[in-house]
């Protein structure tokens, strides 16, 4: 199987939408209410699951929801602000603990998305032109993202085991270290969580730019060739800049799935989380199941979720400026 | 581009580098799932000196694997079946109706995926709860809560791509279809699905692979009776022991059939997903 020909499947190339009613719309009557019906389980099980929890989660994070209401949550007080108070008040433990795990969320998202860009950008580069054995290169880099998420970082939490993983074995052949180090625990754990995130990330990274890259017409850079432009600037100055709108998506959804990640901090330290591991998503989550206290967890997901939406509303707002600009 | 000595030099370290990046895990899954357990107890060793098949038949023992292989594999084909016959119907009243709050719906379940999931976790959580109280359905602690979470979240996209499958069928076919008597149903059915296959299979593959590897939500909604993989693998490390040769050999088991799945659908697949990225 060979992804040259994705171009050609019709999912890559949606045409417009036509202007005029006709075909299954000519019918009056039927197709006032048939549309409504066929949107009604999708609408139904989209309100039950997300949209009523995330009202509710607004709701939670103004009452007082500790373990004596969760049976009965109806009865539970309201605290108004003080949720939030008590989520943002960095004179206090729960505060500082939420602001660390902020600034460390921040840090990884950022390395993260940087690590898996470039890593992505570089095989998709050296991918580009023909040679033999592409589509099991291809094949292979595609095998991380395919993997169920957890059997990947389970592997890795063995590799990264201190005295019987793979990596303080290497480490200590190559003689970098003295192969005794924690990477689990301690200082490093940030490292093992960019590096395993990375390791599954990346290869989304690269699947996207390499589509993007197969709309870029051929000619752009023979004609670059012609004029005595070498691979670099052929880079620069074709490949980038059609690549624009491909990696305004990208870079913006790597962000908010690494910021949000839940699954590498979870199977790779379990619910001992090292404190330069400890991910805003892990964070609420103990938060909120090992103290059973809801109301905070919800305001601290509240937050997250402005957070989220300030940045995400920004990035749009700046790259949409400069793009208006160019 | 062209293939000068330097490309070909940059082309040969960068898929080296990278190569050994994918693959040495995967060669540590493999090997390791070969070893006796003494042997990946002590340092590590790239080649597996006593090779043995043993973790790939205790891994049944030691966990009630095969529950949670059974717990998986009813949750994701439920979910993945109920997922697609849904977004399928959304998908054909987007594609083919102009009917008003069109926009509307597109835009608010397209943004539900962005929605970090820690987010509705807890009130899902105490909604199941509460339900339970009221009305005596169980949702936390069994298969059925599992379905019905996550054969949404594979809704969005599932809807989002197949609309844009849909798109590409020509309209004078449903309108044959209509000529000959179908109803609309009918032409969805006749007409439509049969020419958007490779999009349903995408689709579903992609329901399969998220309902397969979830684990934030399997985390609090399964106990022993409904668990699933994701958070069953866990159940290998003990207080005395940690089975990491048949942690290893259960999950190259289980990731087995997805990796598969995805392998042979990867084209269809790639061209969804980055459809909305071209735009």
């Amino acid at each position: 199987m060979s992804l040259a020909t994705e171009q050609a499947s019709p999912a890559a190339s949606r045409p417009a939408k036509p202007k005029s009613k006709r075909g299954l719309e000519q019918r009056p009557g039927l197709n006032r209410w048939l549309p409504y019906a066929l949107l009604a389980p999708a609408v139904l099980l989209e309100l039950f699951i997300h949209i009523i929890p995330m009202l509710v989660g607004i709701w939670m994070s103004f009452v007082k929801l500790t373990k004596f209401f969760i049976a009965n949550w109806s009865s539970a007080p309201g605290v108004g602000l003080g949720n939030y108070k008590v989520a943002l008040d960095f004179n206090n433990a729960v505060g500082q603990g939420l602001l660390k795990s902020f600034g460390v969320t921040v840090v990884f998202s950022l390395v993260t998305v940087a690590f898996s860009w470039v890593l992505g950008m570089a095989a998709a580069v050296a991918l580009q032109p023909e040679f033999r054995g592409r589509g099991i290169v291809r094949t292979l880099f595609l095998v991380p993202y395919a993997l169920p998420a957890y059997a990947g970082i389970l592997t890795w939490n063995f590799m990264l085991q201190r005295d019987t993983g793979a990596v303080n074995h290497v480490l200590d052949q190559l003689h970098l270290t003295d192969g005794k180090t924690f990477w689990l625990i301690g200082g490093n754990a940030l490292i093992s969580l960019i590096t395993v995130a990375g390791w599954k990330l990346w290869t989304f990274a690269f699947l996207t730019l390499m589509a993007g890259m197969q709309s870029i017409p051929r000619d752009l850079y023979e004609a670059a060739s012609v004029d005595g432009a070498g691979n670099i600037r052929q880079w620069r100055n074709i490949t980038l800049p059609s690549l624009r709108p491909v990696n305004l998506v990208l870079v913006l959804v790597l962000f908010l799935w690494t910021f949000s990640d839940f699954n590498t901090p979870y199977v790779l330290f379990g619910t001992a989380q090292p404190p330069a591991g400890d991910l805003i998503t892990f964070h609420i989550y103990n938060a909120s199941f090992l103290t059973w206290n809801f109301g905070t967890g919800a305001a601290m997901s509240v937050l997250l979720l402005i957070f989220l939406m300030i940045v995400t509303g920004a990035y749009l707002l700046v790259t949409g400026r400069r793009s208006r600009r160019a | 581009m062209r293939e000068t000595r330097g490309f070909k030099i940059y082309r040969g370290v960068t898929l080296t580098v990278l190569g050994l990046f994918v693959l040495v895990p995967l060669y540590v899954m493999v090997t390791s799932s070969l070893k006796p357990l003494k042997d990946v107890q002590g340092a590590f060793s790239w080649w597996p000196s006593n090779l043995t098949l043993a973790p790939f038949v205790d891994m049944w023992k030691t966990v009630p694997l095969a529950r949670y292989f059974v717990n998986s594999t009813v949750v994701s084909v439920a979910a993945t079946v109920f997922s697609v016959a849904i977004a399928i119907l959304a998908a054909f009243a987007v594609s083919r109706f102009r009917f008003r709050g069109r926009t509307v719906f597109t835009t608010t379940v397209l943004s539900t995926q962005m929605f970090p999931g820690v987010l509705f976790l807890l009130p899902l959580f105490l909604i199941f709860v509460n339900i339970n109280n009221q009305f005596g359905l169980q949702l936390v602690g069994t298969r059925l809560g599992l379905i019905i979470t996550y054969l949404t979240f594979s809704l969005p996209f599932s809807i989002w791509m197949l609309a844009g499958y849909f798109d590409s069928i020509p309209r004078e076919l449903d309108e044959a279809a209509l000529v000959d008597g179908c109803g609309p149903m009918g032409a969805l059915w006749r007409v439509v699905l049969p020419a958007a296959r490779p999009g349903v299979i995408a689709v579903a593959i992609y329901s399969f692979m998220t309902a397969w590897g979830e684990v934030l939500f399997a985390s609090v909604m399964t106990t022993e009776a409904n668990r699933t993989l994701s958070v069953g693998l866990r159940q290998y490390s003990t207080q005395t022991n940690i089975y990491w040769n048949q942690i290893m050999a259960a999950a190259l088991v289980v990731s087995i059939p997805v990796v598969i799945g995805f392998l042979l659908a990867q084209r269809h697949f790639v061209a969804g997903v980055t459809a909305g990225a071209v735009k």
